[in-house]
């Protein structure tokens, strides 16, 4: 039997950075709150020296161990689902800060156009402009409304920005300026801008200067070093929840945290529809507790949410073939059929490309959300076109080599060192949309270390998806083209999804909207039918915006934070259900 | 390339900038014994190299610097290392640009990397059932762990090798060596428990990774690797250079030193 503990204010499980947003406002506001992590209680001095490409970058220290969990994958309904069985192929956030700390740092909002992407749609191209497939739906709020969110997260965070020069007008300037310019950023902005488009330098959560943030957490300025993707900050300066919001809530004593606490359960009064706790394990000794409180927030990114509510028989799972039901429905995300574009190799020019940060770039908005007419063209929406400087360690810039060199032998090895650093790879991040066929659900035959059943996931591309791919990859050549390449290799884009869930950007399965029918929570991220629970993070995506998520999931965690304290004041559902018209 | 490595290592070892390794001297003799001497006497050459005909030119200084972290802890066959050599070193040989997997320690690089936590899958999903065959595109689906991966492949090439040339594969030619490797990385050659490309692939990675990750690990000896790459290894930051219109070439600094010595 699970061990009964004190009854808290609020439960938050996983502390990334949803859950660390989510902490440092409950704890600030005054609420006895216990937040529970899987994983290790990692601090700063955890990444203190430790740049090591083989470990963090091939071997993915910093990611969930599978051993206990994975998830299994499939593209159609009627296939056998495989599970994911290496981190190469499945990268997740573990330990304390979870993926936040190990993100790249590029900063995006989302398009006012793309929280309104059904009606705006239908408003400027008609209903037959939306393939019958796709569940395409509005967020249930608007960029307006998102606005002063975005602004406190992005001032938590301190990010370093330039204003883009197509992006709606911002209520303050981005808190801190951009990073520094390298001879390839500027070689994409003049094409871009030969081309009559309006390159910008990317918004980052590597910090151009020191700053001190609303809450008294300082962040130092970022030194270039490269160790940035896959790996902790070695200097405090990429904004992540270890560096903000987590010491933030620690600084206040009615909040606790606990780590190596892996939640199995959320407990449910079925009579009362109210979630009474949650059931977790310590992982250290395998006892079990019960942690009851007032209110429930998920916080442990779009698998655990969704898994823990149908573990738990919260709300009703989605079928495909009924098309009835709401939690798993509208999986999506930035898989494959993203991150298509152009690779350059150049002669006569050698970039230092081992030097660089995560969200060190440049961009064009031009072929973003509705910033391009879509009435000739085969899908709707659009993302930006990015040229990074990561700074990448040897082990990876041994695979700059056209496609014409084998993968192997003499002319391999110099070919790929003669490469190393004259290639230049620019891609198209485009939305990724829902459709009826992609849900998740659980696997019926693997489980975790505990004997649960593995969360499913089935996915397979629309045509949409392969439309707009492209279309990305035309536009990125024709920059790379203007940026004067001696050797220009577009991408293939790929026929089907390949289960490979790499870069951290899948969404949805509990999304939110207006709509009871076709959302599972509201604009505050509180269940429809379950008043004291709130689920927080991307799995509230209806559909995956054309930019990186992280901006737009701490906003919506400012925002379901507030309405967390809006509900433990005054109770009840915090927003009305307005009916639409589409049926799910 | 590197059937006609006796001649260039001569003269590299003429120009003397390397020690004479215990791989060094593995792999002349490997090129030496290529036909002539038989895999009983190499075996014995191997396992103890120093108290044969190379005793003449080894003196004192010489077994002093022989690099003692280096040895077996993963293979027990040394038939099984020595395919894994040869077939890391047409993987990465050794030419114009530098020197191959061999003189880099890759060979030990696998061996360690096989014996952790990665050459046994304990931190990837390791549950059945299983069905390695069942899908081209959801990545690795083996029963067997990467360990048991790379001694079943090794020994699969091993047994191709005498099916069609009636010889080891570490005594053959480069070319024939070559058009093994080529077999199964088309995924043409039938494994037990995987397919053979992805064997190829997960070979080719490993020596890809021996190449060049820190010589911590016990490849990319001496930081060579990262020298012909020009890579300068972990720094504190490029804050002062990074928008520099040249390329800013520096000698590497390993970990050890990014860590600042000591102990
Ligand atoms: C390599 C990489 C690069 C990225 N770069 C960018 C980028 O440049 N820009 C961008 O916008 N986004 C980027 N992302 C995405 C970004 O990391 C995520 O959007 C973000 O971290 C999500 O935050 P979160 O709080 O929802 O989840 P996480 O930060 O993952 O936090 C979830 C936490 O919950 C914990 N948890 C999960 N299950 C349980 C359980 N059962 N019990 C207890 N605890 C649990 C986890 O351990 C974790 O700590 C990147 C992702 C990756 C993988
Ligand atoms: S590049 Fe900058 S932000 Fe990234 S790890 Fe290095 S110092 Fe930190």
């Amino acid at each position: 039997m699970a061990k009964k503990l004190d009854k808290v204010d609020v439960v938050i499980v996983g502390v990334g950075w949803a859950g660390g947003i989510v902490s440092a406002e409950m704890a600030k506001a005054g609420k006895k709150v216990v937040a529970l992590e899987r994983g290790e209680h990692k601090k700063r001095s955890d990444y203190i020296g430790v740049k090591d490409e083989l470990r963090f970058d091939n071997r993915y220290q910093i990611m969930q161990d599978l051993s206990g969990e994975t998830i299994t994958s499939r593209n159609n309904i009627d296939e056998t689902a495989l599970p994911v069985r290496t981190r190469t192929n499945m990268q997740v956030g573990t330990d304390l800060g979870g993926g936040s700390v190990h993100w790249a740092g590029a900063t995006y909002r989302y398009w006012p156009y793309e929280f309104e992407i059904r009606s705006q749609t239908i408003d400027r191209y008609g209903e037959d402009k939306i393939p019958e497939d796709m569940n395409l739906q509005d967020w249930g709020i608007t960029y307006e409304e998102m606005e002063k969110y975005y602004d406190k997260w992005e001032k938590t965070a301190g990010i370093s920005g330039e204003q883009d020069p197509l992006a709606p007008e911002r209520e303050n300037p981005w808190p801190t300026p951009p990073l520094k310019e390298t001879p390839g950023l500027k070689l994409f902005k003049e094409a871009a801008k030969n081309l009559d488009l309006h390159p910008f330098q990317i918004a980052a959560g590597n910090l151009s200067e020191q700053y001190e943030n609303p809450d008294g957490q300082t962040i130092n300025a970022c030194m270039y070093c490269s160790f940035c993707t896959r790996h902790g900050c070695d200097f405090g300066a990429k904004s992540d929840p270890l560096q903000t919001v987590i010491p933030t809530a620690l600084e206040h004593d009615n909040y606790e945290l606990r780590t190596r606490a892996y939640v199995r359960r959320v407990l449910y009064d079925d009579d009362n529809k109210k979630a009474t706790g949650v059931m977790y394990v310590d992982e250290r000794t395998g006892e079990e507790f019960e942690q009851p409180a007032d209110v429930v927030v998920l916080s442990g990114f779009a698998f655990t949410n969704n898994r823990l509510l149908m573990l738990s028989d919260i709300g009703e799972q989605y079928d495909p073939e009924t098309r009835e039901g709401i939690i798993g429905r509208n999986f999506n995300g930035q898989y494959n059929s993203a991150f298509n574009g152009s690779k350059g190799f150049f002669e006569d020019k050698k970039f230092n490309l081992y030097m660089g940060a995560g969200a060190l770039g440049a961009a064009v908005n031009d072929y973003a959300a509705d910033n391009f007419d879509h009435a000739d063209l085969d899908f709707i929406g659009g993302g930006a076109i990015e040229l990074r400087q990561y700074g990448f360690g040897a082990i990876s810039s041994s695979n700059n080599v056209p496609k014409d060199t084998p993968s192997w032998g003499a002319q391999y090895k110099e070919d790929s060192l003669h490469y190393a650093y004259r290639t230049l790879q620019i891609w198209y991040s485009p939305l990724a949309m829902s459709y009826w066929h992609n849900y998740l659900d659980l696997d019926p035959t693997y489980k975790d270390e505990y004997g649960d059943p593995l969360l499913r996931a089935t996915y397979k591309f629309g045509d949409q998806e392969r439309n707009i791919a492209k279309f990305g990859v035309e536009r990125c050549h024709e920059i790379m083209e203007e940026m004067g390449a001696d050797i220009i290799e577009d991408d293939e884009v790929p026929e089907e999804f390949d289960h490979s869930f790499t870069g951290g950007h899948y969404t949805g399965g509990v999304v939110m909207g207006d709509d009871p029918e076709t959302s599972a929570v509201n604009n505050y991220l509180q269940m429809w039918d379950v008043d004291n629970l709130f689920v927080v993070g991307g799995s509230a995506f209806p559909q995956f915006g054309g930019h990186h998520p992280t901006p737009t999931i701490g906003a919506l965690a400012y925002r379901a934070a507030e309405g967390i304290e809006k509900y433990m004041d005054d109770g009840g559902q915090l927003a009305e259900a307005k009916r639409q018209t589409q049926k799910a | 390339m590197a059937n006609n490595g006796p001649v260039n290592n001569k003269d590299k070892q003429a120009n003397d900038k390397k020690d004479v390794s215990r791989r060094q001297f593995l792999k002349n003799s490997g090129y030496a014994a290529g036909g002539v001497v038989g895999g009983a006497l190499l075996g014995g050459l191997i396992s103890n190299p120093f108290q044969t005909e190379e005793t003449a030119g080894t003196d004192e200084n010489t077994q002093a610097k022989e690099p003692l972290q280096e040895a077996r802890t993963f293979f027990s066959r040394s038939e099984d290392f020595q395919t894994l050599a040869a077939a890391t070193e047409r993987i990465y040989p050794e030419n114009e640009n530098g020197p191959g997997a061999i003189e880099l320690g890759v060979p030990y690089f696998i061996d360690k990397q096989l014996a952790g936590f990665w050459g046994s899958n304990s931190r990837d999903y390791t549950k059945g059932p299983f069905d390695p065959k069942a899908s081209d595109t959801h990545g690795f689906q083996s029963k067997l762990n990467r360990g048991e991966m790379f001694l079943v492949g090794l020994r699969r090439m091993q047994e191709v090798s005498q099916e069609q040339h009636e010889e080891e594969f570490f005594d053959l030619d480069g070319e024939a060596q070559d058009d093994i490797l080529v077999s199964f990385e088309s995924g043409d050659v039938g494994v037990t428990g995987m397919r053979s490309e992805t064997f190829f692939e997960l070979l080719r990675q490993t020596t890809i990774e021996g190449v060049y990750s820190d010589p911590a690990y016990g490849g990319n000896k001496d930081m060579q690797g990262w020298e012909m790459m020009e890579y300068p290894g972990p720094r504190m930051g490029w804050m002062d250079d990074i928008e520099a219109e040249d390329f800013v070439s520096k000698a590497p600094k390993s970990l050890r030193s990014y860590q600042g010595g000591g102990l």
